[in-house]
């Protein structure tokens, strides 16, 4: 049956081709890459900020919900359709990627995918330094939309730490610049910071100024392998103390290195209880200096082994196979719950520790990597959705790592975001007043709640995960 | 639908191998078609995601029939996946259950019993594209198309490809190849050829370089009558029995002789080869022989090059790019062996082109049925192509040396750039002792 709005919004997008609305297309735009399957009412794909704006002055009206979407990796059920509506997929929105040389910036359309900036910002000799290990898939307004961090996140920041401005269409469809295209700036509010990381609840992204910085001169990588869990924290936590500042540390524990060496061997020991994976950048004399320092440590708190590599190749190799951590140890089980409980750095120890005892107390597949620098760690559990008393024995896992990581002064999320996952604990992180300033701002950017509604915020009495449907 | 009915739509249609997939999206960038049609329901991730659906009842299978026939099979995003999801059965598992709903009309029906049954097993005819046109011809189907309008039924643009067919072969000098070529000097071992049936009508002289190429490179020859079609066209269209007859045929007619290889130079035929032992995965007693022939399978770039290359080319500077086939880049995991070859070629200066592994939209018979979709991603391909600067595009299977051709002819290149099969463009190079 055509409602009213449908018939309106055929007006809007005058390109039918680009409203879907067949059963096929409409579950295809359902999932991301978390949990969960929804059936919007319509998959709308605008082209400009014109016809995002014209969505959603029509959604307004009517009270429909929109859900932007990118390429759907979130892991944390940012895009999914939870109450029907339209899906605003910002994935054909790529008409620009102008890189300003002399502001050090660029300025990009939302639906680009983040390594296609990188590659074009590359070439340039500049340096973009955000990346998630979905850099190769993800699009930069949903990087804007999680506020992804990765591996370089350590010495770097995240993407949040490159946004200089933003062009965002509101609720009520009006269009707005954040921010500006200055390094400084100080006027008002900081509304650019406030939409990265609001995971597509307060507008839709339609345009990003980035900042830019001078590539580093050059880079070195170090694989150090350890025999001891513990060991592995304890170089984590003496590398950082010494003043040295990697531009990246990576963790990768036993069952992660097996999933990808299982996978597409890349060379990691698989007899190894951990991996850490280090990389160095800045002046070729310093780096010189910081491998030996990082060596000889690594090799007195018991590593067994330290490589480095030089070559482009043999680095690429190295952190191609960190890529592959993630998506790799699904083979264990098919189901696989991503969470990315981070820490302060101090805390890495004790967290391993929280998150082996979890490990025993509920007999569950779950294995831990992540960005060990900043503290971000990501347990990832991996089961099967069929075996409903696993499932049980899981959402009671979760809940309690991240107990773990609340009590141990860390929080719910790096990066991965809220969603819907992560919502029920949202009140154990904030408080209830925290908690309510955020529900008090969404209400004035979206009066009637049609933005990405049901995420990020818990529903009424709703107070841990629930997998099974 | 029943409960039973419903476990017997999960166990045809490949339900318990979507269970791999993890939805990361890691095969989105390697998806040709959701490069150009720019919607996941046309996407890797989208299709399992959408054959899941169906098998959990949440979508009627009809729905399922577009994505489902939209798709090359080109398995780019098998090679992509991390996780190593078996899209290919997927693939398969759908097609066959929606060629088993379908409700086809009786002129499709007969049609396609024509093609199936006739044109493809027949050794003496036939290419996927110039086999069709053949058959369209010779068996009478182009009255039958007329009477039935069959060519209502899909937009066969078959003139288009008509004209980048190469010249065909007497029947005459068909007969005139004999059934076994020994190596020129020593012979390092023997192998025999798979003719294809596609190779073998509309590029038969190819065919005969390849012996040439076999000879000087060392290996004596075989090629044995009884072999038929490799059943792949069968196969991807849902008619499985069918191919596993075709298969049961070529490995029959192989396992006579002793010989190392069983050569072929098609990408998708040789795939197909390959396939045999999942093919025919329920039928026990012909284990032990699929394995051996499916072990001796091997694209004629692998052989060459274990031969050890060949002996002499003649010096000539030449631009020259590469379009791999699908099947032999994603099935068959041949990637190396025919750069190896190009660039041993001396005067020769390789040039990859962007995004090479990618589909050219060629794909069976896709570039016939689904005419526009297929040139949409034929001009991504050639808009990679020409940064190249080549003279040259190097394939090496026929659709794809046909495609390229279609490529080259719509970019108005023609003069400036050729395409060739790598057999035959060794072959041009081969300096033949007298
Ligand atoms: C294998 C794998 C590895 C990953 N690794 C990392 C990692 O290392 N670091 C990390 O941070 N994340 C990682 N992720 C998570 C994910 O890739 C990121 O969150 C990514 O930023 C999502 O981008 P997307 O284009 O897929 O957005 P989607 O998943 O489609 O959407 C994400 C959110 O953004 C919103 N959104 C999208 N576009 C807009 C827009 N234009 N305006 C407003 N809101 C918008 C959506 O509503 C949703 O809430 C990984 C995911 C996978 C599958
Ligand atoms: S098919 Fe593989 S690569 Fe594609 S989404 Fe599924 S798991 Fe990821
Ligand atoms: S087989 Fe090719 S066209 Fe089909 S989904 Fe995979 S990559 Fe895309």
């Amino acid at each position: 049956m055509k409602k009213k709005w449908h018939k309106k919004l055929d007006k809007v997008i005058k390109d039918n081709k680009r409203i879907l609305t067949k059963s096929a297309d409409l579950l295809s735009y359902g999932f991301d890459g978390s949990f969960g399957q929804f059936k919007p009412e319509r998959v709308v794909q605008p082209i400009s900020r014109e016809e995002v704006a014209e969505v959603l002055k029509l959604a307004n009206k009517h009270s429909i919900p929109v859900y932007p979407r990118g390429q759907g990796t979130c892991l944390s059920g940012g895009p999914l359709p939870v109450k029907g509506g339209i899906v605003l997929d910002t994935c054909r929105m790529t008409s620009k990627l102008i890189i300003d040389s002399e502001n050090l910036t660029a300025v990009v359309s939302p639906g680009i995918i983040t390594s296609k900036i990188k590659e074009a910002v590359d070439k340039e000799g500049y340096f973009y330094p955000p990346d998630p290990s979905s850099a190769h898939v993800s699009t930069i307004g949903g990087n804007i939309a999680e506020n992804s961090g990765g591996p370089r996140g350590l010495k770097y920041g995240v993407t949040g730490n490159y946004v200089l401005g933003l062009e965002v269409v509101t609720p009520e469809g009006e269009i707005i610049n954040t921010g500006g295209r200055t390094i400084k700036n100080v006027t008002g509010y900081n509304l650019t910071s406030l939409i990265v990381g609001s995971e597509g609840t307060l507008g839709v992204v339609t345009e990003i100024t980035l900042k830019l910085i001078p590539k580093p001169k050059s880079r070195v990588s170090l694989l150090a392998v350890f025999d001891d869990l513990g060991d592995s924290g304890r170089a984590i936590s003496g590398i950082l103390s010494s003043g040295i500042m990697p531009s990246a540390m990576e963790i990768i524990d036993k069952y992660c290195i097996n999933a990808v060496e299982n996978y597409n061997p890349a060379g990691y020991p698989t007899d190894a209880a951990a991996i850490l994976l280090i990389e160095l950048d800045g002046h070729p004399k310093a780096i010189e200096e910081e491998i030996r320092q990082i060596d000889q440590m690594c090799r007195e708190i018991g590593a067994r082994d330290v490589q480095s590599a030089v070559e482009e190749g043999e680095q690429n190799k190295l952190w191609e196979a960190r890529k592959l951590v993630s998506p790799a140890i699904a083979k264990i089980k098919p189901t696989k719950i991503s969470e990315d409980a981070t820490v302060p750095r101090s805390k890495i120890p004790e967290m391993f520790e929280r998150l082996n005892e979890i490990r025993e107390k509920y007999n569950i597949e779950l294995v831990v990597f992540g960005h060990a620098g900043d503290g971000n760690l990501h347990p990832n559990i991996l089961t099967d959705k069929r075996d409903k008393d696993e499932i049980k024995r899981v959402e009671m896992a979760v809940s309690e790592i991240f107990e773990a990581a609340i009590d141990l002064g860390g929080t719910l999320s790096g990066e991965h975001g809220i969603g819907t996952m992560k919502a029920p604990f949202m009140e154990k992180e904030l408080g209830h007043i925290g908690l309510d300033m955020m529900k008090r701002i969404k209400e004035v950017w979206d009066p009637n709640n049609i933005m990405n509604p049901e995420k990020i915020f818990p529903e009424k009495g709703q107070s841990k995960l629930v997998l099974t449907e | 639908m029943n409960e039973q009915s419903l476990k017997d739509l999960q166990q045809k249609i490949g339900y318990e191998y979507t269970f791999d997939c993890v939805q990361c999206g890691y095969c989105l960038p390697a998806c040709p078609t959701y490069e150009t049609m720019g919607k996941e329901t046309h996407s890797p991730r989208g299709r399992i995601n959408l054959v899941k659906m169906a098998a959990e009842d949440k979508m009627d299978i009809e729905e399922l029939r577009d994505p489902i026939e939209k798709c090359l099979g080109c398995q780019a995003c098998v090679t992509a996946c991390p996780t190593n999801t078996q899209y290919g059965r997927i693939l398969e598992g759908a097609k066959k259950v929606l060629n088993d709903t379908e409700k086809k009309s009786v002129a499709k029906k007969t049609t396609e019993k024509i093609v199936f049954s006739k044109l493809f097993p027949s050794s003496s005819s036939m290419d996927m594209v110039g086999h069709i046109m053949w058959g369209y011809e010779k068996t009478g189907l182009q009255k039958l198309a007329r009477k039935t309008k069959l060519t209502n039924l899909a937009p066969l643009h078959l003139g288009k490809f008509e004209q980048v067919l190469p010249s065909s072969v007497s029947p005459k000098e068909r007969k005139s190849r004999k059934n076994y070529y020994p190596a020129i000097g020593k012979a390092k071992f023997t192998v025999a050829m798979f003719t294809g049936c596609i190779m073998d009508s509309s590029f038969f002289t190819t065919n005969q370089n390849m012996i040439k190429l076999l000879n000087y490179a060392g290996a004596n020859v075989y090629i044995p009558e009884e072999q038929t079609c490799c059943g792949a066209l069968h196969a991807h269209s849902g008619e499985v029995n069918q191919a596993k007859e075709l298969a049961k045929l070529n490995i029959e007619a192989f396992e006579k002789y002793n010989i190392e290889y069983v050569v072929n130079n098609a990408g998708g035929c040789g795939a197909q080869l390959s396939e045999y032992d999942h093919l025919l995965s329920e039928e026990p007693e012909w284990k032990a022989k699929t394995h051996t022939f499916v072990q001796k399978s091997k694209d004629i770039s692998t052989v060459l090059w274990h031969l050890g290359g060949l002996p002499l080319l003649e010096e000539k500077e030449e631009l020259v790019t590469y379009q791999p086939s699908c099947h032999l880049t994603h099935v068959q995991k041949v990637t190396r062996e025919p750069k190896a070859l190009i660039e041993t070629i001396p005067g020769v200066i390789f040039r990859e082109m962007k995004d090479e592994q990618k589909c050219c939209g060629s794909a069976g018979i896709y570039n016939i049925v689904n005419y526009d979709e297929a040139m949409d991603i034929l001009d991504v391909k050639m808009s990679h192509m020409r940064p190249t600067k080549a003279n040259t595009i190097v394939t090496t299977n026929p659709g794809c040396l046909l495609q390229m051709k279609m490529g080259i002819k719509r970019e108005g290149l023609e003069g400036s750039v050729r395409a060739m099969h790598l057999v035959d463009f060794l072959a041009e190079r081969l300096v033949v002792n007298s």
